[in-house]
């Protein structure tokens, strides 16, 4: 028993709850926009879809950017406005990152590509996708966790931080 | 020119995006939460130092998956729009597995998502518009290459 427990402050050195009932508020804010539109809402095609407004590649101009773009805007204003307003009531809002805005914004640089040529994100194929159970979304996450587990554990053996 | 013509999808209903805002914030307090805003948390389950992650993508994904699940079941469509209730199913090709290789490259370097990039500016993280810019950089680089190498005669990949 006691082993037990020394195995769970391993590997859940804070705790699970927070992980859990976090995700469990992912889920329902997806479910909710389903159930009233029966859209599977991802985070990433707003990158695409906000492009459509002040670019002209036929890329972007395609309809579904140009039909969804408004809401996206709308999606996109309501996740921030939720952690807002969760960050103000417990006291962590003005929390920033210690990691380094070069890693941020070549990380970014290689997410923004990775996401729209892979057809989505960790909410569009990892939570849409995973829970369709579609072999798609479930090949493309397996491969960006086992890629991206490989490379911050070379910048950690590197000795980059954090 | 842009956009004239096209239908926005929520011209459908004035309950629309009320209900994409409410469901997008809800979306943002478990970003927040779930603290996937904070990149170090994400690069600490990565580097197998928490692996509490696997709760919040596992716990989102059932709940997800049991409501698209019985909706797609029940035959019916969606009370807003009309539109069918389905799973989302996207069709497999190499660029599925080259795009998530890229994604996890830059997901393993800087611990960033789109979904808690936008969160981790709601808590407060301004450094994080360093990695909203480059991903908006990437989206635009992507659609850049793709058109200039479709109008070069190379055939343009599917989506």
């Amino acid at each position: 028993m006691h082993e037990v427990i020394l195995l769970a402050d391993a590997l859940f050195p804070r705790g699970v709850e927070q992980y859990l009932f976090g995700g469990l508020l992912i889920g329902l804010g997806t479910a909710l926009i389903y159930a009233g539109t029966g859209i599977h809402a991802g985070a990433s095609t707003f990158l695409e879809s906000t492009l459509s407004y002040g670019s002209k590649l036929r890329r972007f101009q395609q309809p579904r950017f140009i039909a969804s773009r408004d809401w996206r805007v709308v999606f996109t204003l309501g996740i921030v406005a939720g952690a807002a307003a969760y960050s103000v009531a417990t006291g962590e809002f003005g929390w920033t990152t210690e990691v380094q805005p070069w890693r941020l914004l070549l990380g970014g640089v290689l997410i923004g590509i990775g996401t729209r040529l892979g057809k989505g994100c960790t909410s569009g194929h990892g939570v849409c996708g995973v829970g369709s159970g579609s072999r798609t979304s479930i090949l493309n996450v397996a491969i960006f966790m086992l890629v991206a587990i490989g490379v911050a554990q070379f910048v950690f053996a590197l000795g980059v931080r954090p | 020119m842009s956009g004239a013509g096209i239908i926005a999808e929520h011209e459908s209903h004035p309950l629309f995006l009320p209900l994409v805002f409410l469901g997008g914030a809800i979306f943002g307090v478990g970003l927040a939460m779930s603290q996937m805003a904070r990149p170090e948390i994400v690069l600490e389950f990565l580097q197998f130092r928490d692996l509490g992650l696997l709760f919040v993508m596992g716990g989102a994904s059932v709940v997800v998956g049991i409501t698209f699940w019985a909706l797609t079941l029940s035959g019916r469509s969606a009370p807003m729009t009309g539109k069918r209730f389905g799973r989302r199913l996207k069709s497999l090709d190499r660029d599925v597995v080259l795009g998530g290789g890229i994604f996890g490259i830059g997901w393993g370097l800087s611990g960033i998502c789109p979904g808690a990039a936008y969160a981790s500016l709601g808590i407060g993280n301004v450094v994080i518009l360093y990695g909203v810019a480059g991903m908006f950089i990437g989206a635009y680089l992507q659609g850049y290459l793709r058109e200039t190498r479709a109008n070069a005669g190379t055939p343009s990949p599917a989506d």
